[in-house]
């Protein structure tokens, strides 16, 4: 299709939009080295690495930190069980009830965030449920589950059953079977789903809000520094480390599914 | 013993089938789920005014209570805002999709692709906080006015009452661009994905029957492309009426529906009042969705 050449402002348009998306981001990376401590002044006014150091000392960075890793990791866990259960159930059979649970899975992800959030508000306020650690990873969990179960999905609708047939004739069990001839098949796209489920957990602040209590995630952490800046050095060098710290997952996901072929959208 | 098993779960798909669903129902259906009927119910609580405590009876004052000037000119803001969103991220999008579906060679293509995939999934907050830099009164942005001698413009829109304010990283316009920013990859994909379904066929022949390029456009490009810019729109609107992350960084006092939702069950406690409050979220979606499945928006998703 290559073939066509564009009108020039069609290229331009194409061109500006790209920028648009990506320049941003890069900003953060130029302010990350500024000298200035109390403003966002353009020409910066000096380049520094001091504020790395300090920030790597910041013990309240590193606790946010800490709790966003463990949670996404449990979340993720859930979410590849949950995901790849749901996944499997309704590739191979119909049953009534099939389209609800596909409808239940989008849900999380199709209503506004807020409401998810203060659904579950509201539900720990109902049972009086302290918040907790567990309260986080609930939340995490069911909006986690859609990303593994969309890859999951896609992934099985590429495979053909033949090859499970075939190692059952050739008297594998069932065990056997999943061990040997499915795992191998879902393993990128477990990879690829995990990857991304951990991704939108470790940078979820909506939800999270709503039940985390006094608890600080590191978006929790980063929110807070956006509304009440005190540390703007600070917040500069952890923004750029989230960035360097999301990409590798996303770029390594982008390589497992190959471009285009796998439904990535959250 | 593992065969005999395995022999069982093969021979009885049904007890298998409720095996493997057991977990992901629960967890969607009772856990999720169940919070929603509690949203619900608590909406039908109340707050008693001079206790402070919630009222645990049935009654309609929560939902009475939505029907302030104030909170009307919240969902009046909120959907307004959402709309405009929705329009400017489809102007956006469309010529790059359009490049990505129609001109862009495989290499370029999966370069562009990747170019909307990474700000998708890179952190939200940290896309948001850049703005916070570039928006800044002494920022990248006053700095190109003033280098091109147009402080003068920047001020006049920021004088305009409504959109303006005391600086670009403080208003209205600030959190329209930042919005349009942060939804833009979600109105991309769908777009490209329907471009990508309409056969070129379909456009050689509208020009072989002598449409000029912009008749074949508008007449037949556009209305098979239109059900995915209404699928974009659902993320983009959605997403719009139920954040509160960006109102709250680049806003003033005036608030956004979700900022509204996190005020009332955060300092003041009445749950029940944010409760009655997110379904006029979801109403307002209820309603969307219902145009976009008639507009056949579901199937381009």
């Amino acid at each position: 299709m290559s073939n066509r050449r564009p009108s020039r402002i069609l290229s331009l348009s194409t061109l500006m939009v790209v920028l648009f998306l990506n320049l941003p981001v890069w900003i953060i990376g130029l302010y990350a080295f500024t000298t200035d401590e109390a403003a966002f002044s353009f020409p910066l006014p000096g380049f520094t690495t001091r504020w790395f150091g300090v920030a790597f000392n910041r013990t309240d960075f590193w606790d946010a930190f800490g709790l966003s890793v463990r949670v996404a990791s449990i979340a993720t866990v859930l979410a590849l069980i949950l995901g790849t259960l749901a996944a499997a159930a309704v590739f191979r059979s119909k049953f009534f009830g099939r389209e609800a649970v596909s409808f239940l899975m989008v849900l999380p992800i199709a209503l506004p965030g807020i409401v998810t959030g203060i659904a579950l508000r509201s539900a720990i306020g109902l049972m009086e449920l302290p918040f907790s650690f567990w309260t986080i990873i609930v939340g995490h969990a069911t909006f986690c589950v859609v990303v593994v179960y969309n890859n999951v999905i896609a992934r099985f609708r590429r495979t053909s059953w033949s090859l499970v047939e075939a190692s059952m004739d050739l008297g594998a069990n069932g065990f056997q079977t999943f061990r040997y001839v499915i795992l191998p098949q879902l393993s990128t796209a477990l990879l690829a789903g995990g990857m991304l489920a951990f991704a939108l957990s470790f940078d979820e602040v909506i939800v999270t809000t709503f039940t985390a209590g006094q608890q600080s995630t590191l978006p929790i952490w980063i929110f807070s520094q956006l509304t009440r800046p005190r540390d703007r050095p600070v917040t500069n060098v952890v923004a750029l480390f989230v960035i360097l710290l999301t990409a590798v997952p996303i770029l390594l996901a982008n390589r497992l599914t190959e471009a285009g072929e796998q439904d990535l959208g959250k | 013993m593992i065969r005999r098993l395995s022999n069982f779960l093969y021979l009885r798909p049904t007890v298998f089938l409720v095996l493997m669903l057991a977990l992901p129902v629960f967890w969607l259906g009772v856990v999720y789920f169940g919070s929603l009927v509690s949203l619900l119910i608590n909406s039908f609580f109340y707050l008693d005014d001079f206790s402070g405590i919630i009222v645990r009876q049935f009654s309609l004052r929560s939902y009475s209570g939505l029907f302030t000037a104030a909170n009307l000119d919240i969902f009046q803001r909120t959907a307004s805002m959402a709309a405009l969103v929705t329009l400017m991220c489809a102007l956006l999008a469309f010529p790059l999709a359009y490049y990505m579906a129609r001109v862009a060679g495989k290499r370029l293509k999966a370069l562009l692709y990747l170019s909307v995939m990474l700000p998708l999934w890179s952190s939200y907050l940290v896309r948001v906080y850049s703005w916070k830099l570039i928006l800044a009164k002494e920022g990248i942005i006053s700095w190109l006015f003033k280098t091109l001698g147009m402080t003068w413009l920047l001020e006049g829109v920021l004088n305009i009452p409504v959109i303006g304010g005391p600086s670009l990283s403080i208003s209205s316009i600030g959190i329209f661009v930042v919005f349009v920013y942060v939804w833009l990859p979600y109105m991309v994909l769908p777009i490209q994905a329907a471009l990508e379904r309409v056969p070129i066929s379909l456009m050689e022949a509208s020009g072989d029957l002598g449409a000029k390029p912009s008749q074949t456009f508008r007449k037949v490009t556009l209305p098979l492309v239109f059900p995915g810019v209404v699928a974009g729109s659902i993320f983009t609107f959605s997403l719009t009426l139920g954040d509160f992350i960006v109102p709250t960084v680049l806003g003033n006092s005036s608030f956004f529906i979700g900022q509204a939702v996190l005020s009332h069950q955060g300092t003041s406690g009445n749950i029940p009042l944010a409760a009655a409050m997110t379904t006029v979220p979801m109403l307002i979606m209820g309603i969307y969705l219902t145009v976009a499945r008639k507009l056949g928006a579901f199937e381009a998703l």
